[in-house]
């Protein structure tokens, strides 16, 4: 599996995203600088990682979700490229319109940086099928701008179309219906605000993120 | 030819900043506040060529997320 980081200014998960893949997948990512125009020849699986890019001026990924390179992102993810956006990854993804939604500063006005419990909605994507409907993982989450929000139509599309991969087990930040993940409509881009690449090894406290990954290297 | 973009968030939508800034309000005695909203000004320094379809272009591409928030474009005379 040939597999890509894009690093955005102020992305800071980009290189936990990169030892994750790597341990996966037996191969260091490619790691994109946002200016690029160009992915790599080839590639299987791309990463936006999280953290602050452009300080979340204007609004959390805006501005990165114009940078040049997320044209060809769009472009490998409409082929059937597997694209993963993590936090401010998920925040670029739905800036960028490649995923429906929006996320907003957390109702509970609190950064929220703890271990939480997901469950898994639905395991019908290269994510998530390695994981059962209904199981229970833990997985981290940093975040201050957390909250899904999207109208009640767009809502239930996603739940309506099994879009929705993981929800908040309980509620942390008011996201709507507990979303923690959605899907693109051919199930190929997955959008979450909590991190599995820091769940990969005992030592992270435990590898409930690694089978997401694993997921995707089985389906390819 | 300076423009002001008002970026407002959509009726319904939780506005977490704006309750901060209510509650603070109240903690500093003013009653009657009923309800708080934050939002963004933008200020815009334009050439003559730039037409109002361009401005409204910029603010739906990027000045604003139309999925949580509107916008008003108002010129500023002088």
């Amino acid at each position: 599996m040939k597999t890509a980081v894009i690093v955005f200014p102020g992305s800071n998960c980009d290189r936990d995203m990169a030892v994750a893949l790597e341990q996966v997948t037996g191969k260091a990512p490619a790691m994109i600088w946002h200016r690029e125009s160009e992915l790599p020849e080839g590639v299987d699986f791309i990463a936006l990682p999280g953290g602050f890019s452009y300080g979340d001026y204007l609004r959390c990924g805006a501005i990165s979700a114009r940078s040049p390179i997320i044209a060809a992102v769009k472009a490998a993810a409409d082929r059937g490229v597997r694209v993963l956006g993590v936090c401010n990854g998920f925040q670029v993804l739905t800036e960028a319109g490649m995923l429906p939604g929006a996320l907003m500063r957390n109702a509970t006005m609190n950064f929220i940086c703890r271990d939480v419990s997901l469950t898994v909605a639905n395991n019908n994507s290269d994510f998530t099928r390695l994981y059962q409907a209904g199981e229970q993982v833990n997985f981290p989450v940093a975040h201050h701008d957390g909250n899904f929000n999207a109208d009640v139509d767009t809502l239930d599309r996603l739940e309506g179309e099994g879009r929705v991969a993981f929800r908040y087990t309980t509620p942390i930040n008011g996201a709507a219906r507990d979303i923690a993940g959605i899907l693109s409509e051919k199930r190929n881009v997955l959008g979450m605000m909590p991190h599995p690449e820091r769940m990969i090894e005992p030592a992270h406290g435990g590898n409930d993120g690694r089978r997401l990954f694993e997921g995707v290297l089985a389906a390819l | 030819m300076k423009t002001r973009i008002y970026v407002t968030l959509k009726n319904g939508v939780l506005d977490p900043q704006g309750k901060a800034i209510h509650h603070a309000l109240e903690g500093l005695g003013f009653s009657g506040v009923n309800d708080v909203r934050a939002g963004k000004l933008i200020e815009l320094d334009l050439d003559d060529s730039v037409t109002t379809a361009d401005i409204e272009r910029m603010c739906q591409q990027l000045l604003a997320n139309t999925v949580i928030e509107n916008f008003r474009i108002e010129p500023v005379a002088g």
